[in-house]
């Protein structure tokens, strides 16, 4: 397998704070790869440096091989990396149709001309365009189709502008899919098929995925690696029992023992 | 298919109804802030001059002036807003009765108080200085030529009754209301644009209904006001429902199939014919508004690109029009002061377009990174420098200075000559523009470019994150906004005769906006329905409008009138269904609970998650 995407000691600040510490992380092709931590670990914004959002301090991100720093977040789109939000933002006023077939920017290429003449070309490739989106959201199930395709967005339940937003990135065709807290605010059951279908975006579509999640079930259910960060560092990597076992990362999200902190910081003073 | 298999046939409850409350039982708090609104308002509009200034021209012959009917709508109108109520969809509300009237009276008797105040005022202290209208003619329309006293108490019970009346309107049925409001509005209408249907009817040969309809001296004569309400009763009596079933045919024969486009292009291709057949039977005034009207509407088309669809806020819009009129001048008036190629006006029209692209993507480049509010104040600033550069003298060998350039000859096209002293030509031309205008905008929304503005408007960092390049987008509408308004900029050129940079004041820019915000933006008939009211009914910020009399308080009538809009329908006369959701999120969301419309599975989901909480923590 080669790699996909390599980071090599990326660095980022903001003003004083180190949001992000020398950090170092491959992934594969075909791989899918959980970034787990605590709050303020440093998980979104390893992702908006990823997609151009944030330029780092230091530090190289590669692409297929390809430096990608400093890249606007269009350009790292149409290379092939596509991500969801956290606080799901989907384009709220227009239709679920328009929000799939308007993220295929990148890789369609009519312009005014062909819109204004008609032109053969700009009518196939409209066809072209809301067959791709009628197939993507074809994937979740009835849910995104038949008459939901015409209404906005903002009328969506909570889940489903979560699987919108998963259908607008797959729409971009990209080769690394970003999932920001794919599963968060869905109760167990939409949770366990969200998993299933996280599965499936890289059997059926051969989508790599790193996936921020705090659900430890999905974690545990379909990543191949799964990544601890605390304070903008790594703090464990491995499979989902290594890392899940590890004292560090325990006590990343559930703190020190009340002896054993005493220990240490009397032993600081 | 979507518009028939949506489940559509929610029906609301009958609402219930409360008995009436006692008439003394009033909201004091309420009713003395709507008093003071009334009485505010009724002093600054006579202080702004309008009851003198508007008292020449006659609504009624004799009996009622347009200055008076600028100070009394207000406390009728008052009245009718104190005494409305807001009833929730299912919710109880109250039966209107003797309590409403009180409260309307109130309120339009403090409102008439302001002037009886503004009367004791002017009778005691002079204040001319300040205030220009603080005059004896004033005082002497406030108190109906009469004494002092008798003016104040007339107002106090002239704002009493049409406050009361106002409020009144509540107790009548929905449809006596409707009939009412119909009477009133057709003899104002009417009334108020008479040298508009004077010019039409004469075209037309139907002299005599105007003979009849207005008195010598202007305005309608007693008995034909009483004619014209007869008839409009009767025929909003009998026309009743007619419009309603027309509609429900439409748009049944629009779930069958097919039905509803065919009505539109029905109707498109009529009032296509009748904007071509109209203008050789109406006479020079209302050719010469239409014009103007056109020339607006090319502008707010081109503007409603930039702004309504890719949500881009160009305050600075004159800049282009203006580089389109000074190109056009140049190359055809023989007096161009430094290069006069004196092309003809078409071949002009296309370098006028490359001209404005370029200028479009000249001005745009360094501002279109910019975003929202700091892009207006931006655009506002090139808007200026634009016009400051052709005023300059350092450009006055090129573009003549304050001079600006004179003798544009007219659009010449062989068979047909535009010239701005034939109006009917110049709306022709125009026509045909808006025509390539519209079809442009209606184009473009509804293509790749398109979706992608709407979705730099909707959230432009989610747009780049989703693989647009948002600044090559945003010029994309830049330039051809700017495109649209050198469409504009050429035919004023060749209309008006001659440019100068006092035409391209900031405020051209600014009504330029107000039209498409009022009118709807992001929706191209909202911005045709805004140019018609605005441009043609108020005026152009140089061009006369049909109430050429308010001409001087165009102005204010335009704040206001945004104002006015902003508060209670910002979505726009027309509005486009995006924008009002967009505005009306949570009412939108609610009604379409209420149909069923929205995910069953969410209020499912809501209450599964009460049985077990999702893991959070590693094990």
């Amino acid at each position: 397998m080669s790699r996909l995407l390599e980071i090599e000691d990326l660095s980022v600040t903001f003003g004083g704070l180190h949001a992000l510490n020398n950090l170092n992380f491959h992934v594969d092709e075909g791989e899918i790869v959980s970034v787990i931590g605590p709050n303020g670990a440093g998980k979104t914004t390893f992702f908006n440096l990823i997609s151009g959002m944030v330029n780092p301090s230091a530090g190289d991100i590669r692409f297929k091989g390809d430096s990608i720093v400093g890249f606007d977040p269009n350009q790292v789109t149409a290379l092939g990396i596509a991500r969801t939000f956290q606080n799901v933002r989907l384009f709220a006023n227009m239709t679920i149709l328009e929000n799939v077939m308007v993220s295929q920017h990148c890789r369609t290429k009519q312009g005014l001309f062909g819109a204004l003449f008609q032109t053969p070309g700009f009518k196939k490739e409209e066809v072209e365009i809301r067959e791709h989106a009628e197939k993507v959201l074809g994937f979740f199930g009835s849910r995104l189709v038949g008459y939901r395709l015409e209404q906005p967005a903002s009328v969506l339940s909570y889940a489903n502008r979560r699987r919108l937003e998963i259908a607008r990135a797959m729409a971009t065709k990209p080769e690394l899919i970003l999932l920001d807290e794919p599963v968060a605010g869905m109760n167990p059951k939409e949770s366990a098929e969200l998993t299933g279908l996280i599965g499936r975006l890289r059997s059926e579509w051969g989508f790599t995925v790193v996936m921020i999640e705090h659900d430890m079930n999905v974690v545990r259910d379909v990543s191949d690696r799964v990544v601890c960060l605390d304070h903008g560092e790594p703090i464990a990597a491995g499979s989902f029992e290594e890392v899940s076992t590890n004292p560090e990362v325990v006590e990343a999200y559930l703190g020190r023992p009340i002896e054993k902190s005493r220990e240490t910081d009397g032993a600081a003073t | 298919m979507t518009a028939a298999t949506q489940p559509n046939e929610y029906v609301a409850d009958e609402p219930t109804i409360l008995p009436g409350k006692a008439p003394l039982d009033q909201d004091w708090a309420d009713v003395a802030k709507w008093g003071a609104i009334g009485a505010s308002t009724m002093i600054f509009v006579v202080l702004s001059g309008m009851l003198t200034g508007l008292d020449s021209r006659l609504v009624i012959e004799r009996v009622f002036s347009l200055g008076y009917l600028a100070v009394v709508w207000v406390p009728l109108t008052l009245g009718f807003l104190v005494a409305r109520e807001e009833v929730l969809e299912g919710m109880a509300s109250h039966a209107k009765g003797a309590n409403e009237v009180v409260s309307g009276g109130i309120v339009g008797a403090l409102s008439g108080a302001g002037l009886s105040l503004l009367i004791l005022l002017m009778d005691s202290f002079d204040l001319r200085d300040p205030l220009v209208n603080w005059s004896d003619k004033t005082l002497g329309l406030l108190q109906f030529s009469e004494d002092s006293f008798f003016g104040i108490v007339m107002w106090a019970v002239i704002g009493l009754l049409l406050g009361a009346i106002g409020a009144g309107l509540h107790l009548l049925t929905p449809d006596m209301r409707r009939l009412v409001k119909i009477m009133v509005v057709t003899v104002l209408f009417v009334s108020v644009f008479e040298t508009f249907l004077t010019d039409l009817f004469k075209g037309f040969g139907l002299v005599f209904i105007t003979d009849f309809l207005y008195a010598a001296r202007g305005g309608l004569t007693i008995i034909s006001t009483i004619v014209l309400a007869i008839v409009a009763g009767l025929v909003a009596f009998f026309g009743k429902g007619r419009v309603k079933q027309a509609q429900t045919r439409i748009n049944a024969g629009a779930v069958e199939g097919g039905g509803r486009t065919k009505a539109n292009i029905a109707m498109f291709v009529i009032g296509g014919l009748l904007l071509v057949i109209l203008p050789i039977f109406t006479g020079k005034i209302t050719n010469e508004l239409l014009a103007n009207v056109g020339i607006f509407l090319l502008l707010a088309l081109g503007l409603n690109i930039v702004v309504g669809l890719a949500g881009i806020l160009d305050l600075g819009y004159v800049a282009f029009f203006a580089a389109g009129s000074y190109t056009t001048a140049i190359l055809t008036s023989p007096n161009s002061p430094g290069w006069s190629p004196e092309l003809p006006w078409w071949v002009a029209l296309i370098v006028t377009i490359g001209v404005a692209a370029l200028a479009g993507l000249l001005i745009g480049a360094p501002v279109i990174r910019m975003r929202g509010d700091y892009l207006a104040i931006v655009t506002l600033g090139f808007g200026e420098i634009i016009r400051l550069l052709f005023l300059s003298d350092w450009l006055s060998p090129w573009f003549g200075g304050a001079q600006g350039i004179t003798n544009i000859p007219p659009a010449d096209f062989g068979f047909f000559e535009v010239k701005g002293t034939d109006p009917r030509s110049v709306f022709y031309l125009v026509l045909a523009l808006s025509a390539i205008a519209i079809y442009v905008s209606w184009r473009l929304e509804r293509s790749r470019m398109g979706r992608a503005w709407m979705a730099i408007r909707e959230d432009e960092s989610v747009a780049e994150a989703m693989g647009i390049n948002t600044v090559n987008v945003k010029l994309m509408a830049f330039v051809v906004g700017a495109v649209l308004a050198s469409f504009a900029g050429a035919v004023f050129s060749a209309k008006v005769g001659s440019v100068f940079p006092s035409s391209f004041l900031i405020l051209v820019s600014i009504i330029i906006l107000v039209v498409v915000i009022v009118g709807g933006m992001g929706n191209i008939p909202g911005v045709i329905v805004g140019a018609v009211v605005l441009i043609g009914v108020l005026g152009g910020p140089k061009q006369p409008g049909l109430l050429q009399e308010f001409s001087e308080y165009k102005l204010l009538i335009y704040g206001a009138l945004l104002i006015f809009m902003m508060l209670t329908k910002p979505e726009g006369l027309v509005p486009n269904a995006r924008r009002t959701r967009e505005l009306h999120q949570d009412e939108f969301l609610q009604d379409a609970w209420l149909r069923k419309q929205v995910d069953e599975d969410e209020e499912a989901s809501e209450a599964e998650l009460g049985d077990g909480p999702t893991a959070g923590a590693p094990a």
